[in-house]
């Protein structure tokens, strides 16, 4: 389905009652903050970017508003929106691999995990994308690495700067190794933009965890994070069991991450656009013809 | 030494030690004894073959992981001379989950990378059981700048469960560390052999785990996670790692059909530990074989190639809307 359809569909949803990650909530109910515990009008989070106003907290956005946020108003043409997952290992467990497929589709609208396109940001060309959490826990298999692998050759083909927003689960465990090396393939074209001289900022948001992490997510010139986002390569449970004692506060938190010299600063929502915009002001000059 | 026996060759192993206990009697004071040990060798040899002909993929799991298989070291030793070991990744410290080196092999001179597993408890310990740290890799990312730079090609041997999840790992950036080795790896211009040898698992594995030739031993695996992990997730017990072993793909035939790897290199009946000299010898041969093929080409070329063989996996639809 086109971008604009979509949204055109989400407009008609609200108001109506939906369960699901809270990401896609309609305006006319209530929550509650996980930071301060207040209760909030979905109505006013939405229009405050889906941030507590509160405490801060920052909740889940899906993709489309991800890059609704960051891209010059109107400028955002997708790309690539057909591709979607198969299922090449005919991998079926607890639930077969098809059926959560289906049903991310149907909850979604999304043929994947990830939304990629054109757009503008300050004026300058990008070729953006943006993870969707709710879509098998925005995992990497190969339609993820071959959508995002299509991104960056787009930038290098038509000289534009990436932007990609990040949240991921890891790679997919029900595609084996063909996600795996999903991590190879998007890191090589990671590297082909780089050797274009062409730049590359991420937006890491909450979780950003394994396999996507370990590829394109941290190859970035520049990179940001939202305020609280968990980032790392092992989950915390596992790190836990791994080591037997408990974690420190805030381990793999932002900022964390900034404090341990992994990324370049912790920027709230409502200025992410604005500090992407500078960025690309200094690596991708004349980029806004 | 302690034998180590992996589950599934229990009767095989009941039956070998039977036939040793009759075959230390006086045979030549029970002549009726030679006929039944005659019997009991062919019934061995039977059970042997039914059990090792077709492994299940969790079977080549244990196999791969059996404390005798032949490790990187056994490698090394086995197939290169005048070897100078680099140590440090020039940051942190030295990790010795990953052997660097400069080596030789018939005749090429080349740079080594292989995650390391111990003999003993004492080496294991050392060296994290092959989990390497996040200067693990920064280490082996520096051998690859180095064969860079002096157009050395590189050779890779794949043997761990993973890189290591503990707590100062993720705070010195193992994602980091294995995405730069990812980016490092996929276009240096010097040809990259890779060859599975045991352990593949996940990330940690493909750091050093894809180039330009993927040599997978027969009871290697090579997965996105480990069977037990898998298993954990989808049904909360790592008793069922069976099942997920099948449903993930990770055996070396998977990844024949799923072009990932190029060739497998057959094992003795029972796994490569049973008869180590000539697995390393084929292992030596497939990657001279390879270094001569891949060197061959130019650089652009090699390196073209490379992208288009990443670029080719995956499996997805596309149109329709
Ligand atoms: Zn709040």
């Amino acid at each position: 389905m086109p971008i604009n359809d979509w949204f055109k569909q989400r407009e008609s949803r609200r108001y109506t009652v939906t369960s699901g990650s809270g990401a896609d909530l309609p305006d006319g109910v209530w929550r509650t903050c996980p930071g301060c515990r207040k209760t909030l009008y979905q109505g006013d989070v939405a229009k405050s970017l889906s941030v507590c106003p509160h405490c801060g907290h920052h909740f889940e956005l899906i993709a489309a508003d991800r890059i609704e946020a960051l891209v010059d108003p109107g400028s955002f043409e997708q790309t690539n929106a057909s591709i979607g997952s198969v299922d090449p290992l005919r991998f079926s467990a607890v639930k077969p691999y098809t059926e959560s497929l289906a049903a991310a589709r149907e909850s979604c609208g999304l043929a994947e995990a990830v939304i990629t396109g054109r757009a503008r940001i300050g004026g300058r060309a990008v070729a953006i994308g943006a993870l969707d959490f709710r879509f098998v826990g925005a995992s990497m298999g190969s339609a993820v690495g071959e959508k995002v692998t299509r991104l960056f050759e787009l930038a290098i083909a038509e000289r534009r700067a990436v932007v990609l927003v990040v949240a991921s689960g890891g790679a997919r465990m029900q595609e084996g190794m063909l996600s795996l090396m999903q991590m190879a393939k998007t890191a090589a074209a990671a590297e082909r933009l780089a050797r274009a001289g062409l730049p590359y900022v991420s937006v890491l948001v909450n979780p950003t965890y394994g396999g996507v992490t370990a590829s394109f997510a941290v190859l970035a010139d520049v990179i940001f994070a939202e305020p609280g986002a968990l980032v790392g390569f092992a989950g915390p449970r596992l790190v836990e069991q791994t080591i037997r004692r408990s974690l420190p506060k805030g381990f793999q938190s932002a900022e964390s991450l900034v404090d341990h010299g992994m990324i370049d600063g912790v920027v709230p929502r409502a200025e992410m656009r604005g500090r992407v915009a500078a960025v690309l002001g200094y690596l991708l000059p004349g980029g806004d013809v | 030494m302690a034998r180590f026996v992996m589950e599934f060759e229990r009767p095989l192993v009941d039956l070998e030690d039977k036939l040793a206990e009759l075959k230390a009697l006086d045979v030549a004071s029970l002549p009726e004894l030679a006929a039944e040990i005659e019997d009991l060798e062919r019934e061995v040899e039977r059970l042997r073959e039914t059990l090792y002909a077709a492994l299940s993929p969790w079977e080549r799991v244990q196999v791969s992981r059996h404390p005798s298989r032949p490790k990187t070291d056994d490698y090394v030793a086995g197939l290169f001379t005048d070897v100078v070991e680099l140590r440090g990744d020039r940051a942190y410290g030295d990790d010795e989950a990953v052997f660097t080196a400069l080596a030789t092999l018939d005749g090429w001179r080349i740079v080594v990378i292989g995650h390391r597993k111990g003999r003993t408890t004492k080496e294991n310990v050392r060296r994290n059981f092959g989990s390497p740290h996040p200067e693990g890799f920064r280490k082996a990312r520096r051998a690859m700048r180095l064969a860079e730079k002096f157009s050395l090609p590189v050779v890779t041997f794949l043997d761990t469960a993973g890189a290591y999840p503990g707590l100062e790992d993720e705070e010195r950036g193992q994602a980091w560390a294995i995405a730069e080795c990812l980016a490092t790896l996929s276009d240096l211009p010097v040809p990259v052999v890779v060859v599975g040898i045991g352990e593949g698992g996940s990330g940690g594995a493909l750091a050093i785990g894809f180039g330009d030739r993927l040599i997978m031993l027969e009871n290697a695996y090579y997965s996105v996670i480990s069977p037990e992990m898998c298993a954990m997730i989808l049904y909360k017990d790592t008793a069922r790692a069976a099942e997920s072993a099948s449903a993930l793909a990770l055996t070396a035939d998977d990844l024949m059909r799923l072009g990932i790897a190029d060739e497998v290199v057959p094992e003795p009946l029972g796994g490569a530990h049973r008869d180590p000299a000539p697995v390393i010898a084929a292992v030596g041969e497939r990657i001279t074989s390879a270094l001569e093929t891949l060197s061959a080409g130019d650089t652009g070329a090699l390196l073209e190639n490379r992208y288009g063989r990443l670029r080719a996996i995956g499996v997805f639809a596309e149109g329709d809307g």
